[in-house]
């Protein structure tokens, strides 16, 4: 369960941000992305997949969110 | 010397190896790789932030170091003691070369040394109140400090003394800010997370301060340059060329900084980081709780400069960024000037780089500018997110190292032959002994400064300076003499 800091970059994509692993990754795609909802599974430009819990609201980006991790992505 | 080719520099990694026992070689060969831009993502070619390897010779800082030496230290009107026995304040003391404005011992505190000078009794039964005194002492005799910082040193977390609650109690009765630091040099492997632990303090101590306080008038043009320590000067290079282009620089930490600068900087538009590797976790988190954008610039050599003026004002109205202009252009006639005057005698020649921070990326424009080429570099605790940012500055085929051990960085140096080599003081003997032209790169060799238009001038001149100075011409090395070269022949046929 690392916790995430996610925002947007200039060009609106959401990056991906785990401090302790340095891993700073560009979300490729977002399951529930629109104003009424936002979450679950989150794919990553290097293959890993995470999973954040759905909330009805799009976060006030720059968030820091507590995700699970579905798959390694080696 | 031509430059090697991917395969050359292949088989000279795997060539250094060979020397070690096979573990050690398979945890090195991580650390070890060709440089190839066609990579988004460093972690494909390169660990770092590692252990380092026992036995080898790494030129790597504690914790301690890295919170005290580089972040905290240079803040010059709060006093850091150095917690616990005496000798990690003292032979850390004024190294850095931060320069700052102010009289030492009455208002500015920058190059002295504060420590308990732990003894075994201290250690035996706490050093809590001998904490607590040193504080009251400190508020007597230099009563214009601006707040205290408690730098832990290993003996601390051992034994296990509650400093926060020391902390509290003095903040309580002197009313000035007095932020307890983990910052036990055990902790990571290296300065890095120091710097970490360092931020941490900041985010929790010091930041929110001045929270629903606004009577800091603020302008739409206030920005914080973080990560720049001043080093020989650097940091007020570059405020110069942030303030003429009209901004305001609110805040400029840590080097020539002031607790109250580190305050008001919630209170900014955007942040400039400097120094990624020591600050971002500050940045990162002004950008969460602050909704502060923050923006990583470069200000080594005038390509990079002008390159980076111009991202900031992108993010400002047009009067920034005619000013961006303006700044530049100014300049100009200053800046090709050097490069018209040393690139002639620099043209071509060859640099390695071993050095900290954000250094091994950043002065490769700067080398570029002066048509030299950077054709190693490598970083001492550099994450990541460093190798990643290094892969596009660094030219095809070239090396990169990740805390390179003596042995590795000698062996690579004999066979690239580099003209110049940048990198600490642990290596410049060394490699000058060996006839190598050499710059200190961690206190830019007792000069600087070396950012700006300003920098960029003193940095063309010491590059120039020292490759073309004829002594060395006159290093006559054993291996180069007469009677040892048919012997190498002899063997190499």
């Amino acid at each position: 369960m690392p916790s995430v800091m996610l925002k947007k970059n200039t060009e609106g994509k959401l990056i991906f941000y785990v401090p302790k692993k340095d891993l700073e990754e560009v979300a490729e795609s977002v399951e529930f992305d629109s104003p009424e909802k936002w979450g679950g599974e989150v794919l990553l430009s290097d293959g890993s997949k995470y999973y954040f819990e759905p909330v009805n609201a799009q976060p006030d980006f720059p968030v820091t969110l507590r995700a699970k991790r579905l798959d390694s992505g080696e | 010397m031509a430059a090697l080719t991917r395969e050359e520099t292949e088989a000279l990694i795997q060539e250094v190896l060979e020397v070690y026992p096979e573990q050690a070689r398979k945890d090195r060969a991580k650390h070890l790789a060709v440089n190839d831009q066609s990579l988004e993502k460093s972690n494909k070619c390169i660990t770092s932030n590692r252990k380092s390897q026992p036995g080898t010779m790494t030129i790597r800082g504690c914790a301690y170091a890295g919170s005290k030496g580089v972040v905290w230290g240079p803040i010059k009107d709060m006093i850091h003691i150095s917690h616990g026995p005496v000798g990690c304040g003292q032979y850390s003391r004024a190294g850095r070369r931060n320069y700052y404005v102010g009289t030492t011992g009455i208002n500015t505190f920058g190059t002295m040394n504060f420590t308990s000078d732990f003894q075994e009794k201290d250690i035996v039964f706490g050093g809590d109140k001998k904490l607590a005194k040193i504080m009251n002492e400190i508020e007597q005799l230099f009563p214009l400090n601006k707040g205290i910082s408690i730098q832990s040193e290993c003996p601390i977390g051992l034994i296990g003394d509650d400093i926060e609650a020391v902390a509290k109690k003095a903040n309580k009765e002197i009313g000035k800010p007095v932020v307890p630091v983990r910052c036990e040099g055990f902790r990571g492997v290296s300065q890095s997370l120091g710097h970490h632990i360092a931020n941490d303090a900041i985010r929790d101590w010091v930041l929110e301060n001045r929270d629903g306080d606004d009577s800091f008038p603020t302008t739409p043009y206030d920005v914080a340059v973080i990560g720049d320590y001043n080093i020989g000067g650097d940091a007020w290079a570059s405020r110069t060329l942030l303030e003429e282009m009209g901004l305001r620089v609110v805040a400029q930490w840590s080097g020539d900084g002031t607790i109250a600068e580190m305050e008001k900087t919630p209170k900014v538009k955007l942040n400039l980081i400097h120094c990624y590797r020591s600050m971002n976790y500050i940045a990162r988190h002004m950008e969460e709780k602050y909704k502060i954008p923050w923006l990583e610039y470069n200000f080594f050599g005038p390509t990079k400069i002008a390159e980076s003026l111009r991202k900031i004002a992108a993010l400002f109205d047009e009067t920034i960024q005619a000013g961006a202009e303006k700044v530049i252009a100014k300049y100009e006639s200053e800046y090709q000037a050097v490069i018209d005057k040393y690139k002639p005698r620099l043209q071509g020649k060859r640099v390695m780089l071993y050095v900290g921070g954000l250094r091994p990326r950043h002065v490769i424009g700067a080398y570029e500018d002066l048509g030299m080429e950077v054709v190693g570099t490598g970083y001492e605790f550099g994450h990541n997110d460093d190798y990643d940012r290094t892969i596009k500055e660094m030219g095809n085929a070239t090396l990169i190292y990740d805390d390179v051990t003596g042995y590795e960085f000698e062996e690579f140096v004999k066979r690239v032959q580099p003209d110049l080599i940048g990198s600490g003081i642990k290596e410049k003997y060394i490699f000058q002994k060996m006839g190598i032209p050499f710059r200190q790169m961690h206190s830019w060799d007792y000069s600087g400064p070396y950012h700006g238009y300003d920098g960029f001038a003193i940095f063309a001149r010491d590059m120039d300076m020292t490759l073309n100075n004829p002594c060395w011409k006159q290093v006559k090395v054993p291996w180069k003499t007469a009677e040892s070269t048919p012997v190498a022949v002899a063997a190499g046929a």
